[in-house]
């Protein structure tokens, strides 16, 4: 039995300390905004904040995880009210939306450390989010206009 | 707002595309699959627009299952605007025409008299106003009308402005509920152990390390393999490590890329079956004053999707509900029914947000969703819905890929440097034999496999286009943009090497060949102007074009390379010019092109999947690299004016951008490829 603290709020959880906080995430507590596409962190779509770091959940062994403060897409704002997500609305980022969780996670994470970031922090930070629908563009730029 | 609910019943249900409720909320119902391309958007506009409804309201519901009129439901070969540009007009207009007379009875009001404005019937002499919602009612019960007239351009509110997407605000806060995150009550999780190669058999396995594993609560063997039943996907998937599985090989699939590629290219020397035709393109060759041939090899591409496949099921002995990113609800329904043991009425699909599809979900075999079908049919004892779950290695592997082909072009130019002749000969895999589809064949020419090339748009008076259509045991399918990745390449690389050959510029030799093509020639002019086309560039930069009409739009593209000392390249910018008739939602085009571009990009510089006796040598995006935002090139896109009905944005981005990439990578360095990827990882 883990304790987890996702977004303030504590849950007991009765699993492996091995298996991944992505499927935790997903599977036991039932937050299913951290997306699944690689399992492998190649494609980022499961970043979470853990201590404020951008974390590939689906790497992460749900037991590294405890006594640390994990934020999710769910957590990140009550209302879709933090600047990043007010950004990506902006602009009208997404388009399947899979990958888009991911991505504001990574981006908010580079602002909270880097609130004016260069394109090359942009790439360092970002470059390991992939997106098949091709929203970079707007992503750099939702990310420039926060 | 977007709404993910099932469609309910309401006080006002003038056609299966629109609903209004008493208390005036309007919703649009799309029969179409969001996939990306925006049409929980573009198609709503279509309605609101003629509706004069409030666009804030405006509510998004997805289509349940079977479509309007008895025709087929599906979404590919980006039809859903055009098929929907004056069915949703309709729709719109004639229930707007109802809600005016409902308030013309009411006022005992001449119905001429008054309009419809943001969701409201005005009558302006009095002053007089009421809700769709309150005259919804009303207006249910009043004839239809016939022929109501459509506004003309001038009157538009919604249509070519902004507006913005209905799907993103559930997309920024984790709230947009794909397939897999569709979670039933008591739901179980299935990882499926498929064959190693394509036609294996199971022969025997032995499951009873993966049964005593936690959270495990069946193994199954079924059609496709064996299935892991688990309480959630990673035990589900661990627990699959644990199988212990024969496989019978002797059916199955064994051959390498290179065996392959050898065996198309020797079918390149012989004639095949002829797709298009005119002149006397042999004579026109041989008496051609200068002639060049070039041959070219494309890989076998995977869709990879964000979302891997996945399908939830819940199976009674009346009854099949399916829920899945499906592009293909009709086919989906009888495949999924025929798995059941059920009659096509008896199984429900429900469209749910797919996290990607390019194609993939428009497998006229259903695979993903027999499967799930098939596991809840062998689960049954356990009374649970059933998740299907692929992993990105299940993903990857799990076939179904854009074919492998090789492409042979010898062209012909006379003393004045004008095309005569032009032979291009194209051997792969058909992409629609033995499949639902197959009607679309004419005499043996499968239309995916030469689009593109048989309607080459160039003046070029002798022409032959034929086909070698290979048999493999490699399932195929469409991927966004069908033929023409393929074709697109071959064909404008070749049209740039006549141009240098002759010593004329790309862009005007191109132009002299389209005089007859006016979209064609005003896309290329539109992108070589906004693109600076003839203009200097830094020492290691270069320009090169590509033009193509995929699915009745045209797109131009110019791309800017820059090449280093060492050979390494980058794609420093893109300019895109598009005609897709009206422009209903701009920024969607915008973002589509971009999004073409991209898909594009990543198949020019990394996608390929190759064999190795019969294995696929690729698992995840490790080996299956995709463009990342570090290689994003800038990209501006002009939208052509047009008063044409809208045609699709989805695809026709993707063919012109590696044709452009390595016309410019050959204007930088004077190198020729001829074979994609151009940074092959095998």
């Amino acid at each position: 039995m883990f304790s987890l603290t996702v977004n303030g709020k504590s849950h007991q959880v009765d699993v492996e300390p091995e298996m991944p906080l992505l499927w935790v995430l997903r599977d036991i507590i039932g937050l299913t905004g951290t997306k699944y596409a690689c399992g492998i962190s190649q494609c980022g779509a499961c970043t979470v904040h853990v201590d404020g770091e951008a974390v590939r959940s689906c790497v992460m062994p749900v037991s590294a995880a405890v006594g640390k403060r994990i934020t999710t897409i769910e957590g990140l704002s009550t209302d879709s009210s933090h600047p990043v997500q007010r950004a990506w609305i902006e602009l009208d980022v997404p388009q399947c939306g899979y990958c888009q969780s991911g991505q504001i996670m990574a981006a908010a994470a580079l602002l909270a450390k880097t609130p004016k970031p260069t394109d090359a922090d942009i790439d360092r930070a970002m470059s390991g989010v992939l997106c098949r629908c091709g929203t970079y563009l707007r992503i750099r730029a939702a990310i420039k206009k926060w | 707002m977007l709404a993910q609910g099932p469609v309910e019943s309401a006080a006002f249900a003038p056609n299966a595309f629109l609903r209004i409720d008493p208390d005036n909320t309007v919703v649009v119902i799309v029969k179409h699959l969001e996939m990306g391309q925006g049409v929980y958007t573009g198609l709503p506009t279509l309605v609101a627009e003629e509706l004069d409804a409030d666009w804030g309201p405006a509510d998004v519901k997805r289509y349940a299952n079977l479509a309007w009129g008895g025709s087929a439901q599906g979404t590919g070969g980006s039809t859903s605007m055009r098929g929907s540009w004056d069915q949703l007009r309709h729709a719109g207009a004639t229930a707007r025409a109802l809600l005016i007379a409902a308030a013309a009875q009411r006022w005992n009001a001449d119905a001429k008299g008054l309009r419809a404005e943001r969701g409201y019937v005005i009558d302006a002499r009095s002053n007089r106003r009421a809700s769709f919602g309150e005259l919804a009612a009303l207006a249910a019960t009043l004839p239809i009308p016939q022929d109501v007239p459509l506004k003309v351009p001038r009157e538009w509110r919604l249509i070519g402005k902004h507006v913005p997407r209905t799907d993103t605000a559930a997309k920024v806060n984790g709230t947009a509920v794909y397939t897999i995150d569709h979670h039933l009550p008591n739901a179980l999780t299935a990882v499926v152990a498929r064959p190693p190669v394509f036609g294996a058999k199971l022969k025997r396995y032995d499951a009873s390390k993966a049964l005593a594993m936690k959270g495990v609560k069946a193994v199954v063997e079924i059609a496709q393999g064996v299935a892991v039943v688990a309480t959630d996907f990673w035990h589900a998937w661990r627990a699959r490590e644990a199988l212990i599985i024969e496989w019978d090989r002797s059916g199955g699939f064994t051959a390498s890329s290179d065996a392959i590629r050898e065996q198309y290219r020797a079918l390149l020397k012989q004639p095949g079956a002829v797709a298009s035709s005119r002149g006397e393109v042999d004579a026109a060759l041989n008496g051609a004053a200068k002639r060049i041939e070039a041959e070219f090899e494309f890989p076998y591409l995977a869709h990879a999707a964000m979302e891997p496949l996945n399908c939830v099921v819940r199976l009674d002995d009346k009854s099949c509900e399916v829920w899945a990113g499906s592009q293909s609800q009709t086919l989906d329904q009888a495949k999924a029914a025929a798995t059941a043991g059920l009659k096509p009425e008896q199984v429900t699909i429900h469209t749910l947000l797919a996290g990607g599809s390019f194609g993939r979900h428009a497998n006229p075999i259903s695979d993903y969703i027999c499967e799930a079908v098939a596991v809840a049919k062998a689960t049954r004892s356990l009374n649970a819905p059933i998740r299907l779950c692929w992993a990105r290695e299940d993903d990857m592997r799990g076939g179904y890929y854009r074919p492998a082909y090789v492409h042979a072009i010898a062209a012909g130019v006379d003393k004045l440097g004008r095309p005569v002749g032009w032979s291009h000969r194209i051997v792969g895999q058909s992409i629609v034999a033995g499949t639902p589809f197959a009607g679309m064949m004419k005499d043996g020419i499968d239309p995916t496999s030469v689009e593109g090339a048989s309607n080459l748009p160039y003046a070029i008076p002798n022409l032959r286009v034929d086909l070698h259509t290979t048999s493999l045991g490699v399932p195929v399918l469409w991927w966004r943009s069908v033929g023409s990745t393929h074709t697109a390449f071959s064909t404008e690389v070749m049209i740039d090497r006549l141009a240098h050959a002759v010593g004329k510029d790309a862009v005007a030799f191109r132009l002299g060949l389209l005089k007859e093509r006016p979209h064609h020639a005003r896309v290329l002019k539109l992108a070589a102007q906004k693109a600076g086309w003839g203009k200097s560039l830094p020492k290691g930069h270069a320009r090169g074009v590509a033009v193509h009409e995929a699915f009745h739009s045209y797109v131009a593209e110019v791309a800017e390379v820059s090449v280093a000392d060492d050979g390494s390249f980058r794609i420093e910018r893109v300019v895109c010019a598009v005609d897709c008739g009206v422009a209903v939602n701009p920024d969607i085009v915008r973002a589509q092109m971009e999004s073409g571009i991209v898909f594009g990009l990543s198949a020019a510089l990394y996608g390929e999947i190759s064999f190795k006796d019969g294995i696929v040598q690729q698992s995840n995006f490790h080996d299956y690299p995709v463009l990342r935002i570090g290689d994003m090139p800038r990209i501006e896109v002009h939208i052509v004016k047009s008063s044409e009905p809208p045609t699709g944005v989805g695809e026709p981005a993707v063919p012109p951008i590696a044709p452009a990439v390595v016309n410019a990578l050959f204007a930088a360095t004077g190198r020729r490829i001829d074979r994609l990827p151009l940074r092959p990882m095998a």
